[in-house]
């Protein structure tokens, strides 16, 4: 499956909040393959880092107990048109991912 | 030096790993991830958890956080959560649910950029409290709300 993230965001007044997805199967580990009958190993994203520019503003660490797919929503001050917004991901495989946009 | 087929490709593979090693060392300063509390994200217990995560800190319920989750979910797999807080210099949220295997959910760290306030979805396993704690100014203030769930999330 593809692992990507889908990032969008909003700014009123000095408030910009960021609404993301981050494609992600989050398997716990505790569920089996339909097909095989195999147990699907743990496989989860870890940490997400955020950054506003260069700085970093935010980091989180996740459990393999954030659904699916995983939604993340979050707002902060001192952002400026054009300014930029990445978003990025280790999981547990150490697999990375990164994506920026663009505060509209 | 003899310039044969079998010392070329030798040569080729020792220079590939320098490229390598170099590419891997520019990338790390650019993917620096906080380092993650492994032992707690590992309790079996909430308290457990808790005096991994936060030692030696007390935990005060407060009206100044809440959380938004809705009283009866049908699907344990995805249960929306909301948490928002009014308190100042909030260095952390961290979401915990009670009846889970390993209890600690997700732990988010704030700068004073951000706002109070952090939103996800979450998998809860059977009915269970669900805890968000605020670390703010090193002090911790909790608020708990009990969740119905029909059908567990965590398979």
């Amino acid at each position: 499956m593809a692992f990507g993230i889908r990032i969008r965001t909003s700014t009123k007044d000095d408030l910009t909040t960021v609404q993301a997805i981050l494609k992600h199967p989050m398997d716990t580990g505790n569920s089996r393959d339909p097909e095989t009958g195999n147990m699907i190993p743990a496989f989860f994203i870890e940490t997400v880092t955020i950054h506003h520019g260069d700085k970093a503003i935010m980091t989180c660490d996740w459990s393999r107990a954030v659904s699916k797919n995983p939604y993340l929503s979050f707002s902060f001050t001192g952002a400026k048109t054009g300014d930029t917004v990445r978003i990025s991901w280790q999981d547990s495989n150490g697999d990375t991912k990164s994506k920026e946009v663009v505060i509209q | 030096m003899n310039f044969t087929r079998r010392n070329f490709i030798s040569q080729l593979a020792s220079s590939a790993t320098i490229i390598v090693a170099g590419v891997g060392g520019l990338l790390k300063p650019i993917l620096a991830f906080a380092e993650r509390n492994v032992d707690a994200f590992n309790a079996e217990t909430e308290s457990d958890a808790l005096a991994e995560f936060f030692p030696g800190l007390e935990v005060t319920p407060s009206d100044a956080v809440t959380i938004s989750v809705h009283d009866l979910v049908e699907n344990g797999a995805v249960v929306p959560i909301k948490v928002n807080t009014d308190l100042p210099n909030v260095k952390s949220i961290s979401i915990l649910v009670e009846k889970n295997p390993n209890p600690l959910i997700a732990n988010f760290n704030l700068t004073p950029a951000c706002a109070g306030f952090v939103a996800t979805r979450i998998k809860v396993g059977e009915p269970s409290n669900i805890t968000a704690i605020v670390n703010s100014d090193g002090k911790l203030f909790s608020a708990t709300k009990f969740v119905e769930v029909i059908e567990g999330g965590c398979g």
